[in-house]
């Protein structure tokens, strides 16, 4: 949370109008951001429930969208970018993680361990994945346009109740099934002895990765629901500051 | 005999969030520092100590210095201060210790393989390359260097900083030394490619930058009389070590970033050189910090300074 100390210099006319345009640029591309990225997981959405509805099955699904999902999940990096300069008034760290997390499981699990693409634990985080991610971008579209339907708001900031912990479980079930593969194949893992004298196991890594999540979920879950208390309810809420 | 009448100040103490009344002070002296209204509030309340105690004229304001005079604030015969509580406060000196003599020991306990970290036939066992032993004798005088200092040359400006401090400090650097002993002392470690000729260019970097290093921290130390915390610019001195000043705000933090290059070109040994980063990005923050508050308090500071790099950082 940036807490701003005010100095009280006076800005004058020039820094004003250059601060104006300056924002108005940036709502433009934030505007046509959010309407990309909702249409990419639509797009995603309707190519899943098209090949489910013509094949019957979900083995080969995710190979079917794979390029679209690796170009608009990866896309949102830019989001990060948003946040620090700026023009996106939420954490860094915490828009950081979750894209990172994302990253992770797109290029380091789903895209490099073919055994597991046609796990069901798969196909629920994609799931959960498309729909939470078209009802907050469009929340964020509709947002800047000024016109923001009170179902989009109510989607926002409810469905991540249920949407969030299955998640999660996909994601964790996913890691999970990998890990044999993991190491049996030895990938990304280095071993000594080498010129750099350092050493790395890739299937060690994932436990980690896995046991991190029993700490950082639970924060970015509570930090959903304090925002939803004070979007929703208008709760006021005195943050703890150090 | 002459009178000299003192007008007597009185001191009410509110808390910042709640503004609840949690002191009053009648009959203080006008030249009464807040130090010693700090002491007088701990009496009042013995679980915070002065050392956390921030006192404010505002409640959303910048923390009063100990040194400011009662009489010289903007505060009418009754003053108001807001209170707020900093948490448990630990001395520098005991951080500075604890996380310095860490790495100390965490490094021998690698370069003597005591058992459970490499496989038990090494246990106790030395390595046979003697870069090996010069790297464990160089990264020993490192820390022995930083004890020393922090007991004989630093001057500290703060006396405390919040206790969770020391927890993360600690894991900052014992973590590293030991990510770092484990592969420099391992049994498969591989020396420096170009041999000879790297292990002494890295040694004579090191040295010469851990002599830069401790010329700073003794020129820095100079500029402040025993018990002060006055801020002065530093200039170069006679010792040739110093003149870096004359490009740089900070040196003392461009010479450990020497010595660590040293070191990881001495030790070619990626989780030193990933130390090297971390310590280096760390210490660029702190650097252009420092400078950024000697240009606002000093109008005649030297243009030409950079805050840790000369001309470019």
């Amino acid at each position: 949370m940036a807490s701003s100390e005010d100095d009280g210099t006076v800005e004058e006319k020039e820094n004003n109008n250059k601060k104006r345009t300056k924002s108005a640029v940036a709502t433009a591309w934030l505007t046509f951001y959010n309407i990309a990225m909702t249409a990419g997981w639509l797009v995603l959405a309707m190519a899943m429930m098209r090949f489910y509805i013509q094949k019957g099955t979900h083995k080969g699904l995710y190979r079917s969208i794979a390029r679209t999902l690796k170009f608009f999940q990866t896309f949102a990096l830019v989001e990060v970018g948003h946040c620090a300069i700026g023009i996106v008034r939420t954490s860094v760290i915490v828009t950081g993680v979750q894209v990172c997390s994302r990253i992770f499981m797109v290029w380091f699990i789903t895209n490099s361990i073919r055994q597991i693409q046609s796990e069901e634990s798969v196909i629920l985080f994609l799931v959960v994945w498309t729909m939470t991610e078209i009802t907050r971008y469009s929340y964020y579209t509709f947002s800047l346009l000024h016109h923001l339907p009170y179902f989009i708001k109510w989607a926002r900031y409810n469905l991540f109740i249920i949407l969030y912990p299955l998640g999660v479980i996909g994601e964790l079930m996913t890691i999970y099934a990998a890990l044999p593969f993991v190491r049996r194949s030895g990938m990304y893992s280095m071993r000594l002895p080498n010129m750099y004298n350092v050493s790395f196991d890739y299937y060690y890594c994932l436990i980690i990765v896995m046991l991190s999540y029993i700490p950082l979920f639970p924060q970015l879950y509570f930090h959903m629901l304090r925002q939803r208390r004070r979007v929703l309810h208008g709760e006021v809420i005195v943050e703890k500051d150090d | 005999m002459w009178h000299k009448s003192v007008v007597f100040f009185e001191v009410e103490i509110l808390d910042a969030k709640t503004k609840d009344k949690l002191c009053f002070l009648d009959k203080v002296e006008p030249n009464a520092t807040i130090g010693e209204i700090k002491s007088m509030f701990h009496k009042s309340h013995p679980q915070w100590y002065p050392a956390r105690q921030s006192i404010r004229l505002d409640p959303k304001g910048k923390s009063l210095k100990d040194e400011d005079v009662l009489q010289h604030l903007p505060v009418g015969t009754t003053a108001t201060f807001y209170f707020r509580d900093l948490g448990a406060q630990i001395s520098w000196v005991t951080v500075f210790l604890t996380e310095y003599t860490g790495p100390l020991v965490i490094y021998l306990m690698f370069y003597f393989r005591v058992p459970f970290i490499y496989a038990p036939k090494y246990d106790f066992t030395t390595s046979k390359h003697w870069v090996v032993h010069l790297a464990c004798m160089c990264h020993s005088f490192h820390y022995v260097k930083r004890l020393l200092e922090t007991l004989f040359v630093h001057r500290f400006s703060h006396g405390t900083m919040p206790l969770r401090n020391i927890f993360k400090n600690c894991t900052y650097y014992w973590g590293f030394a030991a990510w770092m002993a484990y592969y420099i002392n391992h049994p498969l470690y591989t020396p420096p490619i170009y041999g000879e000729q790297q292990i002494r260019l890295a040694l004579i970097v090191f040295l010469f930058c851990q002599i830069g290093n401790f010329s700073i921290h003794v020129a820095l130390r100079n500029l402040r009389p025993p018990g002060s915390k006055t801020r002065k610019i530093p200039y170069p001195t006679k010792n040739p070590f110093t003149w870096i000043f004359l490009l740089v705000s900070c040196p003392n933090y461009t010479y450990e970033l020497g010595s660590w290059l040293g070191f990881t070109l001495m030790t070619q040994c990626l989780p030193v050189a990933f130390f090297t980063l971390v310590g280096f990005i760390q210490m660029t923050v702190w650097a252009k910090g420092k400078h950024r508050s000697y240009l606002k308090e000093f109008r005649d500071y030297p243009p030409l300074r950079s805050p840790i790099l000369p001309f470019v950082l």
